[in-house]
């Protein structure tokens, strides 16, 4: 068991949610807790039945292997075992390693005297999974709706799943999140960048300081955000990416939003439209 | 047992500008514009905008960028007959379109996008100016020049789609055309007409360090707000001299995923992410038409689509038509 140099002053006892000290303890590096082992649980549960899943398919290349949802048919209901009923178990497992994952970090974050940024963080992305195969399907009336788990099934159903509504580019919530992504990994490279090229400067010079990187930054396009602003930046950029993706998604699909056939392309109508019936032509 | 949350600055403090480093004596006199200070900026960051430094490639590059931008839209609003109403009424829809497939790799006339041409060269050596801007600002500082090249793999994915590919397929009219649904468009027809682009490997290296980059500056952004109340913000100085702000966020990960990233060491994670997104995708693109014709098949053959029908619930008109294609 490998520790850092420093890391032994910070192992102490406290900050947990449940149990008190009774599953505060270190297992390697991983910090164990209560969460920690529902997440071993969930997790492992889970897994195992993506095998088994995938021995009933009959694959075993990683490419091929799909837990297909239940058919429509069985709208909200439970499905027999072999028929999206293995789907609806491993989702609920991927449901509860999520959210122990998620309170596991409050621990941590608790024990170490940090803020709770990063599980609120992740708690966005389990919005998004939760929208995907919860939310959704329960808006449309079936488990069905929800996406196959599988490396190429999966992105067969997000093809087909936006081919439904005309062409998805056209979402102008997708717009929205696709370029919320683009300017987050645009972000990303010039603030990771920035850090670099200050901490590694040209031959022969002086690490450079927070004053260089604004005076770069104000030099090169007229702003700094500065130290603690590009963090914020980055994580509200982040998650909004995130959240509109989810949100993009849930308005696709449920009738009294968008009626079957409906097609996100017609939808910009309303624009046109709009200005014919106030100006006319 | 409320305790305060780093999401705001709730109280701003102004001084005066900061004009900003002068190593050699000589940048003072290139910067222009009067400092001015935005309150709702200062609730996420540093409330000073400007002053922005003038330099010849940055000079050329915002007036190449403007002459792009006014002759694709005065190419739009000729196509709507100088009618401004229409002009906005058309706006998403509208397009410059490049030349037609018979032109080849010639010079097309003027107005059968030979247009569309001059305006690509001028977005072309726009971009190159401000890459330059970009190294040149950096040596003025003595610093690295990391930004500089994360930059330039953003270029090679532009010049992937206007010069590489096109030059490749033997026809400038597979460039992109510059308007709001129309790239769109051509992006969709991109992937069906090569067989979903969905079965490009690199696309999907592409999307995997796009989700990435993502899931990093979540990562990133909320653990230095998380360890902001012992100076985790001061990226620098916590890499020069280590302090319990970099023990805390490293600790963070450590013991939640068993791995962690050092305050430097983070931010290669970082860079290298969100450069792969283009480099990894220019190689998708570059390939697609070229060596490539049918991504799905191309996967059959390879052994990770199954020869099967599309794994999909109930197939919709599209989908069917690509089923049938099979």
């Amino acid at each position: 068991m490998a520790l850092l140099s420093f890391e032994r002053k910070y192992r102490v006892p406290g900050g947990t949610l449940i149990g008190r000290d009774l599953f505060d303890f270190w297992i390697g590096p991983f910090f164990v807790g209560f969460f920690g082992l529902t997440s071993i649980f969930f997790a492992s549960l889970g897994t195992i039945l993506v095998l088994w899943s995938a021995t009933l398919q009959g694959t075993w290349n990683p490419f091929l292997i799909s837990i297909e949802p239940p058919a429509l048919e069985y709208g909200l209901g439970f499905a027999p075992l072999y028929d999206g009923g293995l789907w609806q178990i491993i989702t609920l497992c991927a449901l509860g390693a999520f959210g122990s994952w998620m309170l596991r970090e409050v621990e941590i974050a608790r024990k170490l005297g940090m803020g709770l940024h990063v599980p609120i963080a992740f708690a966005v992305a389990i919005f998004a999974y939760v929208a995907l195969v919860v939310i959704r399907p329960i808006l449309m009336g079936a488990w069905g709706h929800g996406f196959p788990y599988g490396i190429f099934s999966h992105l067969d159903w997000v093809s087909y799943t936006g081919y439904q509504y005309g062409n998805f580019h056209y979402n102008p919530v997708h717009m929205l999140a696709v370029s919320f992504f683009f300017t987050t990994t645009l972000a990303l490279s010039l603030h990771g960048g920035l850090i670099l090229s200050a901490a590694n400067p040209e031959e022969g010079k002086e690490a450079r300081t927070p004053d260089h990187e604004d005076t770069y930054f104000r030099d090169f396009i007229g702003y700094s955000v500065g130290t603690l602003g590009i963090h914020r930046a980055g994580l509200l950029l982040a998650l909004n990416a995130g959240f509109w993706s989810a949100i993009c998604i849930l308005i696709s699909g449920p009738s009294w939003l968008m009626p079957d056939g409906e097609s996100w392309i017609e939808w910009w109508d309303w624009w046109p439209n709009l200005l014919t019936s106030i100006v006319g032509g | 047992m409320a305790e305060y949350q780093n999401i705001f600055t709730q109280v701003q403090v102004r001084g005066p500008a900061e004009l900003g480093l002068d190593p050699d004596g000589i940048l003072q006199a290139e910067r222009g514009g009067t400092p001015r200070f935005s309150n709702l900026l200062g609730w996420l960051g540093n409330a000073q905008l400007g002053p922005i430094h003038l330099g010849m490639f940055g000079v050329i590059s915002a007036y190449l960028f403007a002459v792009w931008f006014l002759l694709v839209g005065f190419n739009m609003l000729g196509q709507v007959d100088y009618n401004f109403y229409e002009f906005i009424k058309q706006l998403f829809w509208l397009a410059m379109e490049p030349p037609a497939e018979e032109y080849g790799l010639s010079m097309p006339p003027l107005n059968e996008g030979g247009m569309y041409m001059i305006a690509s060269m001028c977005l072309l050596i726009s971009v190159i100016s401000w890459w330059i801007r970009s190294y040149l600002r950096a040596t003025e500082l003595g610093m690295g020049k990391h930004v500089c090249w994360a930059f330039a793999a953003a270029i090679w994915l532009f010049l992937v789609l206007g010069l590489f590919r096109p030059l490749a397929m033997g026809s400038w009219s597979e460039m992109v055309p510059y308007g709001i649904f129309p790239h769109l468009d051509w992006t969709n027809y991109f992937s069906l007409n090569y067989g979903n682009l969905f079965y490009n490997p690199f696309h999907a290296l592409c999307i995997v360090f796009l989700y990435g980059s993502a899931l990093l500056f979540a990562m990133h952004g909320a653990t230095i707000l998380a360890v902001s109340r012992y100076g985790g913000d001061r990226e620098l100085e916590q890499i020069y001299d280590r302090g319990t702000a970099s023990e805390r966020a490293a600790l963070f990960w450590r013991w939640t995923m068993g791995f962690n990233a050092s305050m430097e060491g983070i931010h290669r994670w970082a860079w290298w992410f969100a450069i792969l997104v283009p480099i990894t995708g220019g190689i998708g693109i570059l390939l697609t038409g070229t060596v490539v014709d049918d991504w799905r098949e191309w996967a059959i053959v390879h052994n990770f689509a199954a020869e099967l029908e599309y794994s999909v619930p109930e197939c919709s008109a599209v989908c069917e038509r690509l089923n049938a294609g099979k």
